[in-house]
């Protein structure tokens, strides 16, 4: 994503209307990477439409058919309904990672008792694949929201703890000593110095717990109750429907790509200091 | 930044007050470090043996010593950073045991919060004391424009060179109205000719302000330019060897290139020989 806002800045470096020699077409598309890209995309779609049409539709399908498909099932309300349907678990697995996530690092990171009670086991749960924890949580929490919620939380909190845990520990010691210096409370320190300098390493824990709550999110419904996206995955799947089953492979990628663009927006929003700080040392 | 400075004038008050009292104790202080040996064994290293001297209220002395002499150590205990083995500081008549509101530090390495602009980090001590926004914006906004940072209230701390860093750490340091403002080495950061101005301006804001200094610094021709008095430390274990007292006055110091006259190079000269015997 950094790739096309490194060619628009090349862009604004050749001078507008400025007099070209015949022979700068090819530095003219080096400083236009996007037209190249463009070019490659519409050539990958246009070969994959001819290509694919001959083929078993079992097997392959073509993009205008895909398209077709996308506006089907969303018309029937199938997509729609099962987009909300995984949004739910969704939207409450990822809450409870980051608020979870972000409570239990700094209890870890502030409370040595804490930190050597909890890290047995935050080590253990860590090292296990999730995966295979799965029947485990189903067992235990069920095929409904609570069970799909539980997976998710299980793939998704362990970035943001461990995130806040080393963004806390991080904060450097001489920081700390000008709270002290100026008379601060232990709580003003941890509220004005220690948890803004830990901001930039929980955002990162937020935007790795994003990314890993759509996969346990598509997991979760794989396996319990087959419903929401990735109910219509293998719904799809298994009736042959490979038109449908693109527009689903599509829908979650967007869904990632949009989620994850938004994170670090905020991401820089709140980092800003750090990153222009880096620049500068 | 003398412009700015003629804009608080009610905060000119300590050029018109006479020099006697008292205001800084340090008292037989001693402090020893644990350091590991070469031979892994734990030994007792001595930073400061039994450093006795007075400060009264309006001076500007300066700790004046080589790296290990135990001056930013001293300057700690009298902060109420760490406490000392032996003896005490008293200040104002109540001996130091923490960190106190009277007391306020500039670092030598600015110690801003990068997070926070110009303002938010001036203010931050008021904040600490609990004083409403708006009341602690009025005074940070007052020791904004003493150090001459006017206009620059909404900036962050990397958009600041390193000279314009440390007048928001003296400005930060001002907002309580310290009896005594304690600075550790604060322009030792900061390139040669930087140094020099914000040592000017310094001398200049702290001639308006009479708040007492003490200022640690290895370097002979700083201590010459800004103290009333000077302390040179040895090092190894860290002692008081000798009070240059008074190194230049306060009218050879102010609006003056005090570099340019004679008593200047003769107690650089001085100071010199004795840091080296």
């Amino acid at each position: 994503m950094t790739q096309p806002s490194a060619g628009r800045s090349n862009a604004r470096r050749q001078p507008e209307n400025a007099p070209r020699p015949a022979l700068s077409v090819v530095e003219w598309l080096k400083a236009h990477p996007n037209t190249i890209r463009t070019a490659a995309v519409i050539a990958f779609f246009v070969f994959w439409e001819f290509a694919a049409r001959g083929m078993n539709t079992l097997f392959i399908s073509y993009p205008t058919a895909i398209f077709r498909a996308a506006w089907t099932i969303t018309e029937s309300g199938e997509l729609p309904q099962a987009f909300l349907t995984s949004m739910e678990p969704f939207v409450l697995g990822l809450a409870i990672s980051i608020i979870g996530g972000v409570i239990i690092g700094v209890l870890i990171a502030q409370f040595w008792f804490i930190e050597y009670t909890l890290d047995p086991f935050i080590n253990a749960l860590y090292a296990v694949p999730r995966i295979a924890l799965l029947p485990l949580i189903m067992l235990w929490a069920g095929l409904d929201v609570t069970g799909k919620v539980a997976i998710i939380v299980s793939v998704a909190i362990f970035p943001v703890i461990i995130n806040t845990y080393s963004g806390i520990k991080d904060v450097r010691g001489n920081l700390i000593e000008i709270g002290r210096a100026y008379c601060a409370t232990e709580w003003q320190i941890f509220t004005k110095i220690v948890l803004p300098a830990a901001v930039p390493y929980i955002m990162a824990g937020i935007r790795l717990a994003v990314g890993l709550a759509i996969i346990g999110m598509i997991v979760a419904e794989f396996f319990t109750s087959v419903s929401g996206l990735g109910g219509l995955i293998v719904l799809y799947a298994n009736s042959f429907a490979t038109a449908k089953l693109f527009v689903m492979i599509i829908v979650v990628g967007l869904l990632g790509a949009v989620l994850s663009e938004l994170v670090i927006y905020i991401e820089r929003r709140f980092s800003r200091w750090r990153v222009s700080e880096r620049e500068r040392y | 930044m003398s412009t700015s400075v003629s804009r608080v004038s009610n905060l000119k008050s300590g050029s018109a007050i006479s020099i006697c009292k008292t205001l800084v104790q340090v008292r037989d202080v001693t402090k020893r470090f644990r350091v590991r040996s070469e031979v892994g064994a734990d030994e007792k290293m001595t930073a400061l043996e039994s450093v006795s001297f007075n400060i009264a209220e309006g001076e500007l002395v300066s700790l004046l010593g080589a790296s290990g002499c135990g001056k930013t150590t001293l300057l700690r205990i009298v902060a109420g950073l760490i406490s000392p083995d032996e003896g005490n500081v008293i200040v104002d008549g109540a001996a130091v045991r923490a960190p106190r509101r009277d007391l306020c530090m500039v670092f030598q390495s600015f110690g801003l919060l990068p997070w926070r602009t110009v303002m938010d980090n001036v203010a931050l001590p008021l904040e600490l004391d609990g004083m409403a926004r708006s009341e602690r914006e009025t005074i940070a906004q007052t020791h904004i424009e003493l150090v001459g940072l006017s206009r620059f209230e909404r900036h962050y701390p990397h958009e600041l060179s390193g000279g314009m860093q440390q007048r928001v750490g003296i400005a930060r340091a001002l907002t309580r109205k310290p009896l005594v403002l304690l600075m550790d080495e604060p322009f030792a950061a900061l390139d040669a000719q930087t140094r020099e101005t914000l040592q000017e301006d310094f001398i200049r804001i702290w001639k308006d302000l009479g708040t007492t200094v003490i200022f640690v610094t290895h370097s002979i021709d700083e201590a010459l330019v800004l103290s009333d008095r000077i302390m040179i430390f040895s090092a190894r274990p860290g002692r008081l060897v000798k009070v240059i007292d008074p190194a230049l006055t306060k009218e050879e110091r102010v609006d003056r290139d005090v570099r340019s006259l004679p008593e200047f190079a003769r107690h650089r000269h001085e100071i010199r020989q004795m840091l080296r015997g």
